[in-house]
């Protein structure tokens, strides 16, 4: 029922003009498969640095999905095949020579659901993949914690006990903790799946004005089914459904002067 | 989903089965007296095994006194110098489950992670091919580890540990034979790698795929992923393992008998690994037909049997409490 | 998407400095994936190592059960009266007819008792009663059955005064009622409820609706379930020493003692003589066709369906093939 073109302006990435990576992330005709169903079907999408992008579209648009490729998250489930290219800075993320972990220091990512690490304390949570990469000095993780626990607005209320496990936080601030934990890896990408999605009003409140707070320093790419929260936080929002993109553009462009016919019924609220 | 149901009743068993309103339900009546009798028989007869256990063995805690019975080593059941106690076999049993566990536990968690890892078509027939090893009766074990497994373990293994250690260091002191503690608790370990590895596996399978996820993000390999998500949150699930594994353990009769070298009284006494000893249940296996209901010696060894029965059920009661609690949890555990 | 210009404006007079203290704290990270990598596959080659361990031995006792016990197998083996040890010829007659009677005798009496504790568990009891019996269901799986032998001499052998078939059977009976109690409760529980509302509306009793309805419904994984206790009270022996004693004669009366195989080949692996040994392995090779044949059976039959009450025990096999391992969710599709 589409016959959607890719609305991505700016010359392909084989042109040298866009080398000097303004793109943080750049998708290029990604296509996923579940077994012989096709999620998404060719998706080409550049996103800029120090800004927020917001996916946005029915459910089962395939935001989701290809949200997660571009993290490599479909590696571990089976049957499940990308097709296309995600180049980040100047490497593919699917080139099979370069090991998927390579990429995830660049990228942090956090879930619909909160899932911060329960056995593990508020302070573990946060430096646990900072660990990974060897970093043992304490002083450094101290800093480390604090930084990531002040830039997602946990800080002031877990300073005291940052002992005790992550279960006994509430769910807002389980989240706000999987923010801290992605952030520590100092990421330069970070990849959000409708993150407020399970929380109250004032938890999604904190978790967007934190989203606001990172989109100078960091390329942020958030999938939303809310159209005020994409309105609210981002610079650029893409429009998919089912599994098409169908219109891409600066957030305002988007919701006020909508170019496909699709789009305005979306965003005027004809159906979603 | 309703309408589907009406439909298979309508076709296959609707005949007249009807209950007439304002009759009695006699079959109904009859339906739920079979069931709930069926349902409460277990309650009555462990309640009856157990008392039953008591009171036959009641001759010997008069004899020798609970403690006596416990902490005796004697086993002596010569007319008119009777005299028994069940510490070497509980001892017996006890460690050889425990060294069973010990050997059994990290094989199993790795078989489940393999299981768990690989990809299906090689995973799936590894779990068949494990759960066909807890297929295979007590007593095949026992034979093949008697007439084949012994001999290679003795000369392979038993008797260059005892050359090289067997005077500094006690566990491999006396003369390997192949009959004795270590090899009947290899051949322990080998038979329940299946159910600790079955339940290792899916309390492991319990975890939530976004705790995978998020160790995943964070840019674990998947040893790491299995060390940040994996191994914490079924942490307890996996000693339940162990210890439901330490249950089927302590129960296993023939093999063990077969193999642990069967002395009685104090020379049953673990020693070392190479000692040969007596279990609970090999003691019983190896006398119950040839002791007399007469002499107090038949009472004595249902007081084993009774040991026996108490020491199973506590520590099944623990694992199979642990287990559940863990498997409850599962979802449960990240709040939102 | 199309792209800006300008380079976003500062929002916070940090911003620089955090930016330039990340790339600091990045540099500090570790170039260690490599390694990381190394121990990854070395771990997989660990875990590897561990399946294969365990299964080295399936296969051995297999194959040794091939080579020692197919020169024993003829058809005077599986039939004849047994001989005198020592003498060159032994067979088991007897102690098939034995394991195949008693395993008849204790479904008989664990299947109808196993069924039954399982709708009530279901169907019928409150849940505060059925959790009661579930639990103690579960730990009555795991007593040692050689336990379980001693009750039913105590019970039955030293009641009638003599050791019997019944006593055997009542014994294997008690393994056998729990796992056939928890499949039939697994498999009730998959039953829609749709089902049973539907059943209800029409107005059929709680009895026709176990029975006709949700027992139809379930009864392939119900069979699953009784093969396998089956195949796990066929090579049961502890039980049997106290209880059937073992009998070199075919059968007579149920109330007289009998032969079984796992029995006998016990009994066999006490003889110092060459042709026990043989005929041990024989029968071994016999016992051990017949249980793997009904898993294998039951395995490539009910494909896909096999996990629930497998005589492993209620824990060990419910839901594993429910869950998917798998991390990348579909939850978005």
């Amino acid at each position: 029922m589409m016959s959607t073109t890719v609305p991505v302006s700016g010359a392909r990435s084989d042109g040298s003009d866009d080398k000097r990576a303004r793109y943080k992330m750049v998708a290029e005709n990604v296509s996923v498969h579940y077994g012989d169903y096709l999620a998404v079907r060719n998706v080409s999408l550049k996103f800029p640095e120090n800004s927020v992008t917001a996916l946005i579209g029915p459910s089962g648009c395939g935001k989701t999905t290809f949200l997660r490729c571009l993290n490599r998250m479909h590696d571990m489930t089976p049957g499940s095949r990308v097709e296309g290219r995600v180049m980040i800075d100047e490497t593919d993320l699917y080139d099979s020579s370069i090991d998927p972990i390579y990429h995830r220091r660049k990228v942090g990512m956090v879930f619909q659901k909160p899932n911060p690490f329960p056995t593990m304390s508020i302070y573990d949570n946060v430096v646990a993949g900072v660990k990974l990469n060897g970093v043992r000095d304490s002083e450094i993780l101290n800093e480390i914690v604090e930084d990531c626990l002040k830039m997602a607005y946990l800080w002031d209320e877990v300073r005291d006990d940052l002992k005790k496990p992550a279960i006994e936080l509430s769910g807002g601030q389980q989240q706000r903790l999987c923010i801290a934990r992605a952030l520590a890896i100092q990421p330069e990408v970070l990849l959000m799946d409708e993150p407020a999605s399970a929380l109250d009003p004032i938890a999604t409140q904190k978790i967007e004005e934190t989203i606001k707070d990172l989109s100078s320093e960091y390329c942020i790419i958030i999938v939303t089914h809310n159209m005020q929260q994409a309105v609210r936080c981002s610079d650029y929002t893409a429009f998919m459904y089912v599994g098409d993109l169908v219109e891409s553009g600066k957030t305002y462009d988007l919701f006020h002067n909508p170019k496909n016919e699709l789009t305005a019924k979306y965003v005027e609220g004809q159906f979603g | 989903m309703i309408h589907s149901g009406l439909l298979l009743l309508q076709r296959d068993h609707l005949g007249g089965r009807v209950a007439k309103a304002g009759r009695p339900p006699l079959a109904d009546k009859l339906f739920k007296v079979g069931t709930t009798l069926a349902g409460v028989y277990v309650l009555a007869i462990i309640a009856i095994m157990v008392m039953h256990l008591g009171s036959e063995s009641w001759p010997i805690w008069e004899e020798e006194g609970v403690a006596g019975f416990i902490t005796g080593t004697d086993w002596n059941a010569v007319e008119d110098r009777e005299s028994f106690g069940a510490l070497p076999y509980i001892l017996g049993t006890l460690i050889t489950s425990a060294i069973a566990m010990t050997i059994a536990l990290p094989l199993s968690i790795g078989i489940a992670m393999f299981v768990m890892i690989v990809p299906k078509r090689i995973g799936q027939p590894m779990g068949y091919l494990i759960e066909l090893l807890e297929a295979v009766p007590s007593v095949v074990y026992g034979l093949w580890g008697l007439f084949v497994f012994r001999i290679y373990f003795r000369d392979l293994v038993e008797k260059p540990l005892h050359d090289a250690f067997g005077d500094s260091i006690f566990l491999f002191s006396g003369t390997p034979f192949g009959l004795d503690v270590l090899s009947a608790s290899i051949i322990l370990a080998i038979m329940i790698i299946p159910t600790i590895s079955a339940v290792s596996r899916e309390v492991m399978l319990a975890v939530p795929h976004q705790q995978k996820e998020a160790a995943y993000m964070l840019g674990s390999t998947t040893w790491e992923m299995f060390k940040l998500a994996v191994f914490p949150y079924s942490k307890a699930g996996l000693i339940g393992a162990a210890i439901l594994g330490l249950g089927r353990a302590i129960g296993e009769t023939m093999a063990v008998t077969m193999l642990i070298g069967n002395t009685i009284g104090a020379a049953a006494m673990p020693q070392s690994l190479f000692h040969p000893s007596q279990t609970m249940s090999s003691i019983i296996a190896n006398e119950f037909i040839e002791a007399s209901p007469a002499s107090i010696h038949m009472p004595a060894l249902i007081g084993v049997g009774l040991v026996l029965l108490l020491v199973a059920m506590l520590v099944n009661i623990i694992a199979h409490y642990i287990v559940t609690r863990m498997l409850r949890v599962r979802e449960g555990a990240i709040r939102n | 998407m199309s792209g800006t210009d300008s380079s976003a404006p500062t929002r916070s007079a940090g911003r620089d400095a955090r930016v330039a203290r990340r790339a600091e704290i990045r540099a500090m990270f570790k170039s260690n994936v490599k390694s990381r990598l190394t121990v990854d596959r070395v771990m997989l080659g660990v875990i590897t190592a561990c399946a294969i361990t365990a299964i080295i031995p399936l296969f051995w006792i297999l194959g040794q059960l091939v080579v020692g016990g197919l020169p024993a197998l003829n058809w005077e083996f599986l039939t004849g009266e047994p001989g005198a040890v020592g003498a060159g010829s032994i067979n088991v007659g007897p102690a098939i007819q034995g394991t195949i009677i008693i395993i008849g005798l204790s479904s008989l009496i664990g299947i109808p008792l196993g069924i039954g504790a399982g709708i009530y568990l279901s169907e019928v009891g409150s849940s505060r009663m059925a959790k009661q019996i579930r639990f103690f269901l579960d730990v009555f799986m795991e007593i040692p059955s050689i336990v379980l032998g001693l009750f039913a001499f105590l019970a039955i052998v030293l009641l009638l005064g003599h050791f019997s078939i019944w006593a055997g059977a009542f014994a294997l009976s008690l393994i056998m009622f729990p796992i056939v109690a928890r499949a039939t409760e697994e498999q009730l529980k998959m039953v829609p409820w749709t089902y049973r509302e539907a059943a209800t509306a029409l107005g059929l009793t709680n009895a026709a609706i176990a029975f006709r309805i949700v027992l139809a419904t379930a009864k392939r994984g119900l069979l699953t379930g009784i093969l396998l206790s089956i195949s796990r009270i066929g090579g049961e022996t502890a039980p049997l020493i106290m209880t059937i004693l073992g009998s070199s004669q075919f059968f007579s009366s149920l109330d007289a003692p009998m032969d079984a195989l796992p029995l006998r080949i016990w009994r066999f692996s006490l003889l110092p003589y060459e042709d026990a040994r043989l005929a041990g392995w024989g029968a071994a090779l016999v016992l051990v066709v017949i249980i793997l044949a009904i898993h294998v059976g039951v395995r490539y039959y009910f494909q896909g369906r096999g996990g629930s009450g497998s005589g492993s025990g209620g824990l060990a096999a419910r839901n594993t093939q429910k869950v998917n391992w798998s991390i990348g969710g579909r939850q978005n599709r």
